[in-house]
């Protein structure tokens, strides 16, 4: 009898494949950069184009992280949502406008005493509209797919009117406060000083609702009712009140959203919600219903990308977000980061 | 010979057929019985959109498939017909060659679309068809040289179906019960017997065997898969269908207006509209397209005036008069739209059935 | 002789159109661990899951402590004292084992003592406490989900199924932990196909039959007469 083999198992390498694979998605936003630069050539418009494409993704990112968090944990899809972008900027954007004497001032701390007021303002309006709507639009139908987006779709409908009723319905004209108006130069760059304050405010939000959710109970919970409400409940956790809690959190954040944006454009409509949510839905597919993290990433993407193509070419920009979220479909199913839930 | 007509799919309710017959013999007498170009132009309206809301139905109402892609697709038709019609030159050829294109790119774009959808959730696919359609829309108002950009394009329809074609001059004198005998006459005509005729083909549609299978996946696609049905293929049929028959109801109204334009054929607001006009209808019925669409068409044309009036008379009170601005009949509709989601799930159709 | 911890009168649980409990009788007594046996599908899962509340009794009554839970929604239920280990284990894949201990410990921060006792019975989430509950192997999320209900003292223990597709190892382990824990005087109900360990850890038995209670006794009468384990469960082997 021949002895057994020498028994050594070896652990095979991991491939360079499959070590970075989970590292993918955030190594994507630099790709994207460096392959913006390729294309772009000039570095000073590069810079711009980058400071503001990080500026809209930020933006659009903190509109759309109150949309993955309710879809992940409730399962509820809100295409109403755009509606509290809306109106977050019309509350926001009329506080705004009655602290004049803190806009107009040239002086930084008071104008971002003034935006931080208006966006106090906004976030407690949205955030008692969406606990409103919580209760009489989207309890009603929990659990069933189809009517919660043709009655959320109705409640967009409704709200926009009542916008209309309450502000006219023309467009909205907006001045950036003082000093935040114009672009600072950096590098040969002009980047607009709002636009710095975008991002300073999306990433402090990121890290705030990263820390919430990682360091906090409250923040377990809802990690854990993502996966399984069932069993969160079995310990012991009232998941309806949650539930509210979320969305309501996720209605304040859209609110918050909206000021910025409305700052950002410069104008405001009743249907600016509506057309933010096409680049929202792009983003939420893209990071996986229900992650933070991907939504982030996804954000970051979709605006670097826009801000790309816009300048290269104009008319392929909404093409180029599609275009984009059908690779990442192709490539990963489920969204960049998605949630795994327990069926 | 009724039953063979509607493929066996009855109203199965007194007042449901009355209310389809009236709205029937309206439409098909609608330049004799209600003449006047705002009129006739309500009624061409109606027919047109009982064809895309019906062909909406099949999707979502038969098929259980939430799509936001079908004014896309109502879009294609149209400019199909206006885009042979200006290089081709009028004629029922270019109306012809248009409408076939329309309706055969509509229905391979709806298989990509389709195919697509494999590889994600049904969540997934309704938000992308609504990322899709608004690319759609805004690609068309900017390429402008060839799509007419935001202005649309105005084109020609063939001779017969125009104004300043008479005809009947000898045996009528022109006239036949106050109404002129000339084109316009003709081409409301035209849009009608072919609305009925794609209306009554969708009936076909959904009361075969192919119907039947959809609604089956409908209701419970594991267990017809487990039978044995491929769900994807019948999906993805359901889909290509509904998109080639929205895009000749495109071609249809294309006709009838001789003009399209991204706010005529392509906008959001027409998903919307479709939307109320199912529900409010009633899903998987056919028939509440029919009455939805002439509800909607109804209201949009002269309910603005009602509330106008009410707007009017109410000018003293706050608030009040703006909730009644006619332009704010949207959210009305808005409201009914919620109401029915919630009390009336089988819509009209469904209501007057249970009570019938 | 106390009244019991847990009490079905009657209990009728329908699952869609299906009619899975048919008139469930059961009673669990204080500080014993009672047995809830039978053949697959018998209705010994949707008994548990009406107990806790995640299906509803449309007919019945069930007393935990003297109350009335039958109408009680999931969370109030559990916060009475309730430990339930579900049979797909429930855990947490994307939090740490420590996250999903934490979470389990829903009046406060865990108790220490406890704790070691736990990480006596169980090493492994010792050694994995930071890891994502998702990558431990099977055994290990089992264990999990144990050590879950055991990190509060709890007034009644609903397990369903704690060894099943475990090795032969894994399941000792288990056994231990769970006499350890009768040991202490706790009130468990444990749905356990396994009946060798049924037979080393329950003091009562209950057997089901399409939704029904068809017997109730003590283990020891059950553990010793084959034929009645044969007629009542279909079980022919010895060891399982």
């Amino acid at each position: 009898m021949t002895a057994a083999p020498e028994h050594a198992p070896k652990m095979a390498e991991a491939s360079l494949r499959d070590r970075i694979a989970p590292h993918m998605p955030v190594l994507l936003v630099p790709l994207i950069a460096i392959a913006g630069f390729i294309a772009i050539q000039n570095p000073s418009s590069w810079l711009t184009l980058t400071v503001s494409g990080l500026a809209m993704g930020m933006m659009i990112f903190i509109m759309a992280s109150g949309l993955t968090l309710v879809f992940g944990l409730m399962d509820v899809i809100n295409f109403g949502h755009g509606a509290f972008v809306s109106v977050g900027a019309f509350v926001g954007i009329s506080v705004l406008m009655l602290l004049g004497h803190m806009t107009e001032a040239p002086s930084l701390m008071l104008n971002l005493g003034a935006i931080l007021l208006a966006v106090i303002g906004a976030m407690l309006a949205t955030g008692l509209m969406g606990w409103a709507f919580e209760k009489v639009i989207v309890e009603p139908v929990y659990g069933h797919h189809l009517k919660q987006i043709l009655v959320t779709m109705g409640g967009l409908i409704v709200v926009e009117q009542l916008i209309i009723v309450l502000w006219g319905p023309e467009e909205i004209y907006i001045l950036r406060p003082e000093a935040l108006k114009g672009a600072i130069t950096f590098a040969g760059a002009a980047i607009e000083k709002y636009r710095l304050v975008a991002v300073g405010v999306g990433l402090v939000v990121f890290l705030a609702m990263r820390w919430v959710l990682r360091r906090t109970k409250i923040g377990l919970i809802v990690r854990a009712g993502v996966e399984n409400g069932e069993m969160v409940q079995a310990l012991g956790y009232r998941l309806r009140l949650v539930f509210v809690g979320v969305f309501i959190a996720g209605s304040a954040l859209a609110g918050l959203g909206g000021v910025m944006w409305g700052l950002y454009q410069e104008v405001i409509t009743a249907h600016m919600g509506n057309h933010a949510m096409i680049l929202i839905f792009i983003v939420v597919i893209i990071g996986g219903l229900g992650s933070v993290e991907g939504c982030f990433i996804g954000a970051l993407l979709v605006g670097l990308l826009q801000n790309y193509i816009a300048f290269l070419e104009p008319k392929a920009a909404l093409i180029s977000n599609i275009a984009l979220m059908v690779a990442i479909l192709m490539w990963r199913p489920m969204g960049m980061i998605p949630v795994v839930k327990a069926k | 010979m009724i039953r063979t007509l509607l493929s066996g799919d009855t109203p199965r309710s007194l007042p449901l057929a009355l209310i389809l017959g009236v709205i029937l013999i309206s439409l098909a007498l609608a330049p004799f019985l209600f003449p006047g170009v705002r009129t006739v132009d309500t009624a061409a309206r109606i027919c047109v959109f009982i064809v895309l809301v019906a062909s909406y139905d099949l999707l979502l109402g038969y098929g259980g498939i939430v799509s936001f892609a079908h004014t896309m697709f109502f879009g294609i038709g149209a400019y199909g017909v206006a885009l042979a019609s200006t290089h081709m030159g009028r004629g029922f050829d270019s109306i012809a060659v248009g409408a076939l294109a329309g309706a055969g790119l509509a229905a391979a774009l709806a298989l990509v679309i389709g195919l697509f959808s494999l590889r994600v959730r049904a969540i997934f696919f309704a938000m992308i068809t609504l990322a899709v359609a608004s690319a759609v829309a805004v690609l068309v108002s900017q390429l402008s040289s060839l799509t007419g950009g935001e202005d649309g394009l105005t084109f020609k329809t063939p001779r017969e179906l125009g104004p300043a074609f008479k005809f009947g001059k000898e045996a009528f004198d022109g006239v036949l019960f106050g109404v002129k005998l000339n084109g316009k006459l003709l081409a409301y005509y035209f849009i009608f017997f072919g609305a009925l005729v794609l209306f009554l083909g969708l009936l076909r549609v959904v009361n075969s065997p192919f119907g039947r299978v959809l609604q089956a996946i409908r209701e419970n696609d594991f267990r017809a898969e487990a039978i044995g049905y491929r769900v994807v293929y019948y999906r993805v049929a359901a889909t290509c269908l509904s998109a080639a028959v929205a895009a000749l109801a495109g071609s249809l109204y294309a006709v009838w207006l001789r003009y399209v334009g991204p706010d005529t054929s392509l906008s959001m607001e027409i998903m919307i509209d479709i939307l109320l006009m199912v529900v409010i209808g009633g899903m998987g019925t056919m028939y509440g397209a029919v009455i939805g669409a002439t509800l909607f068409v109804l209201a949009q044309n002269y309910l603005q005036n009602l509330m106008g009036a009410a707007s009017e008379l109410t000018s003293g009170l706050p608030l009040v008069p703006e909730l009644l601005n006619a332009d704010r009949w949207l959210l009305w509709l808005g409201v009914l739209f919620i109401l029915s989601v919630y009390f009336f799930p089988t819509g009209i159709v469904g209501r007057l059935r249970n009570n019938g | 002789m106390s009244d019991p911890i847990l009490k079905l009168e009657g209990v009728y649980t329908n699952i869609a159109q299906y009619h899975i409990l048919q008139g469930v009788d059961l009673e669990v007594p204080r500080g014993a661990v009672t047995m809830l046996l039978g053949r697959n599908g018998v209705g010994k899962t949707t008994t548990l899951r009406t107990v806790i509340g995640h299906w509803r009794a449309h007919q019945g009554r069930i007393l935990f402590d003297g109350e009335d839970i039958t109408r009680m929604p999931t969370p109030a239920i559990a916060r009475m004292g309730l430990g339930f280990v579900p049979e797909d284990m429930g855990i947490f894949a994307d939090l740490t084992v420590e996250e999903n201990m934490v979470l389990a410990a829903a009046s406060g921060p865990i108790n220490s003592a406890r704790l070691d006792w736990i990480f006596a019975a169980f090493p492994p989430l010792k050694t994995f406490w930071k890891s994502d509950a998702g990558t431990l192997s099977g055994g290990q999320k089992q264990m999990l989900s144990i050590a879950r209900a055991m990190v509060e003292e709890r007034k009644l223990y609903l397990i369903d199924e704690p060894t099943k597709g475990l090795a032969p190892a894994i399941i000792s382990t288990m056994a231990r932990a769970l006499k350890d824990l009768k040991d202490q005087g706790a009130s468990v109900l444990l749905v356990e196909q396994n009946f060798a360990v049924a037979k080393a850890l329950g003091d009562s038995a209950n057997v089901m039959d399409d939704g029904r209670m068809i017997w109730s006794g003590q283990m020891q009468e059950l553990a010793t007469d084959a034929a009645l384990q044969e007629r009542l469960m279909g079980l022919s082997l010895e060891a399982h």
